[in-house]
């Protein structure tokens, strides 16, 4: 994040990997800016982990030039390229103790004196009791961090991790996403990170790619993404989004503070036109009108009278509510769809937002996105947990 | 014997009149039973067939006398000594053979077991098969193919002549005179041969074990291809290498068919000596004494070899 020169920018030049008949991955055209913390975000099968092997030179791209700053290492093997590797199961060597592995690199490159570094690259990972033991005589954590410091010791011009946390259970997970983070800080290396784990690419990178059957469906900042979802994919990837079917019926004009009007289960809602992935888009042409679960408000029916001026309404049911803790969920059966999410956050306790009670979900119409009704409205939803 | 002793084990009766305290005791008892239990029957099979007979050859081996006028023990280690003497060219002879045929086995069944391993892909377990197809052959009929393989006047002498290489090995004292069978070089040949499955299956085992990922690490940190067979593969394969080495030299070390059918009264082992010495000299305490001997040499040299090859944890 210190060094802003494009001098070790990854830039992927029309890459692309097919096996057979199958594309793993679709021309792609991705830049990584030098010591950028990317993600590369994706269910499992959707060609992150072969590009990331494509960077690394273990896989040949069918088409396209890798460049590493200005150098093209297309051709390269992976043992001549400045890249290193964290891998999924850390591929630790078995017979070697975990000085010598966190040293292999060194030694590879016929450096001699290699006693400094690895302590100081234990010392980072706090692993430097630890330099005697066998890989096998650490736990997960550890031997995840020894796969960091193996990598990171030969201060790549860009690291690799492939789903690095995958093994760890949820707890060290967390830990090791905040470690991660720390250690890109302060060596500042550019990371690329591949995850299937949406939580975990949001925490720690500062722009995610999110990939879908070999193509990227965007790229941005966490919250861009969050905020900004462009296609039902990443809507329904990251987080959860309510997906209302809906038609124009004021299309927004250009300038700033255009709104578009559309009907949904006779009711209007309001969004933005910039919020619109779609375009303003023409009267009667359908949309879809996302909205965040836990931007969404809840009234009784009662009560509708309480609700602001100017707010997206929509009237509905109750179905189920659980309680999580700092939150309630609600899932409400209503004209525009069925099983809408709302979150209310356990603020203040709510007589009589059970299940069978008629509401009113109202939010913020900035709030609201618009996405191309063309698309399938549940890509995306079927989460994997665990790829591996 | 087993059986009479396993159903003195009962399988545990539910005993609905006893409350849950007593029932819990006795089947922790039957579970320490259970391990002994599957002992039982190789530890007799052991007892029988291997034990007793050592303890007889042991007292054999010190005993006295002819056949005529019967054996007896009177505890003549001299046998030992006299043994040594007169046949230390077939000990040496012996572990000389084994250990070059070993190491040729090492040489021609590493690249093979690697290959089967890493780059046969669809055809691994078709040429799985063809390691393990001259075992549906008896090892005598083998062996004797390998003379005909190896008569003189034959293509593969016709071809070595051709090439000088008889030259070079009637030189080296291999071979002798233009011929190929009844030297050195055919019992080494046949030997080779006869033990090189022992020495691929290991192989094989412990490098199809190797996980690929250990090598994309490896060339990830730098090493190129030579690099990681030297740094990674070659060391993670070395228990096959101990296990193939140790199948291979122990049985090779005490073999006579090989030298009894491939070579001349020149190339005799040990094994032919014992052999010789029991079944037509007639002389039991010099074949135990031998045979004493040589499981010793043989014990001695591969308790120092796994020592030094650092495998202790990894067989």
């Amino acid at each position: 994040m210190t060094q802003k020169s494009t001098g070790g920018d990854v830039r992927l030049s029309g890459i692309s990997k097919t096996y057979g008949s199958f594309t793993a991955v679709h021309p792609l055209d991705l830049t990584v800016p030098q010591g950028s913390f990317f993600a590369l975000l994706g269910a499992s099968g959707c060609g992150k982990t072969t590009t990331l092997r494509m960077i690394a030179g273990l896989e040949d791209p069918t088409t396209g030039t890798v460049f590493l700053g200005d150098r093209d290492v297309t051709e390269l093997p992976p043992y001549k390229r400045p890249v290193n590797t964290v891998f999924q199961s850390y591929a630790l060597f078995p017979h070697l103790d975990i000085y010598e592995n966190v040293a292999f690199g060194l030694r590879r490159r016929g450096i001699k004196s290699v006693k400094k570094q690895v302590g100081e690259m234990l010392d980072l990972v706090q692993l430097g009791d630890f330099a005697r033991r066998k890989p096998h005589q650490l736990s997960g954590g550890q031997q995840q961090r020894v796969a960091v410091a193996r990598a990171l010791i030969n201060h790549p011009q860009v690291l690799l991790l492939d789903e690095p946390l995958g093994a760890l259970d949820l707890k060290l997970r967390r830990q090791m996403q905040l470690e991660l983070k720390r250690i890109q800080t302060e060596v500042g290396i550019t990371f690329i990170h591949v995850t299937h784990d949406q939580e975990e690419a949001m925490t720690m990178a500062d722009t995610v790619a999110v990939m879908n059957a070999g193509r990227v469906e965007q790229l941005g900042a966490p919250a861009e993404l969050y905020e900004h979802p462009r296609s039902t994919f990443v809507a329904n990837f990251l987080g959860t989004s309510n997906l209302i079917e809906a038609e124009v019926v004021e299309s927004g004009g250009t300038g700033p503070g255009a709104e578009i009007a559309v009907t949904a289960g006779g009711g209007k809602l309001r969004l933005p036109a910039g919020r619109s992935s779609a375009g303003g888009g023409s009267v009667g042409s359908k949309l879809l009108v996302g909205v965040r679960p836990e931007k969404i408000s809840l009234a009784l029916a009662e009560e509708a009278g309480s609700v602001p001026d100017g707010r997206n309404t929509v009237t509905g049911r109750i179905a189920a509510s659980s309680f999580i803790g700092v939150s309630t969920q609600y899932v409400v059966d209503s004209p525009v769809g069925q099983g809408l999410e709302v979150y209310v956050q356990n603020t203040e306790h709510r007589d009589g937002l059970a299940p069978g009670a008629d509401v009113v979900l109202h939010w913020n119409p900035d709030h609201t996105f618009g996405l191309d009704a063309a698309q399938d409205r549940t890509a995306g939803t079927e989460k994997v947990e665990d790829a591996t | 014997m087993s059986t009479s002793t396993l159903t003195e084990a009962p399988p545990p009766v539910p005993q609905p009149q006893s409350p849950e305290q007593p029932v819990r005791r006795t089947v922790p008892t039957r579970r320490r039973l259970v391990p002994y239990l599957l002992l039982l029957p190789g530890i007799l099979w052991l007892v029988v067939f291997f034990a007793l007979p050592l303890v007889y050859q042991a007292s054999t081996s010190v005993q006295t006398g002819s056949l005529e006028e019967g054996f007896e023990v009177t505890w003549h280690f001299q046998t030992y000594w006299e043994a040594l003497q007169e046949y230390y060219p077939q000990f040496i002879r012996s572990l000389l053979y084994a250990g070059t045929a070993t190491v040729l086995c090492l040489l021609l069944g590493y690249p093979l077991a690697y290959l089967i391993a890493f780059k046969a892909g669809r055809w691994r377990n078709l040429l799985l098969v063809l390691v393990i197809a001259p075992f549906f052959t008896s090892f005598l009929i083998r062996t004797l193919a390998w003379k005909t393989i190896l008569a003189d006047g034959g293509a593969v002498v016709g071809a070595l002549d051709a090439l000088h290489v008889l030259d070079v090995t009637n030189w080296l004292g291999w071979t002798e005179g233009n011929r190929v069978l009844a030297t050195p070089m055919a019992v080494v040949t046949g030997l080779t041969y006869n033990f090189l499955p022992f020495m691929i299956l290991p192989l094989y085992t412990s490098l199809e074990r190797i996980d690929g990922k250990l090598h994309e690490a490896a060339k990830d940190l730098y090493a190129s291809p030579a690099t990681t067979f030297r740094k990674v593969t070659f060391p993670l394969s070395m228990p096959g290498v101990v296990s193939g080495t140790l199948l291979t030299f122990i049985p090779a070390s005490g073999d006579y068919v090989n030298a009894e059918l491939l070579g001349s009264t020149d190339t005799k082992m040990v094994g032919n000596v014992i052999q010789s010495q029991f079944l037509r000299v007639l002389d039991y305490p010099t074949a135990a004494a031998l045979s004493f001997i040589l499981m010793a040499i043989v014990l001695l040299m591969v308790t120092v070899y796994i020592r030094r090859s650092g495998t202790e944890d990894l067989l």
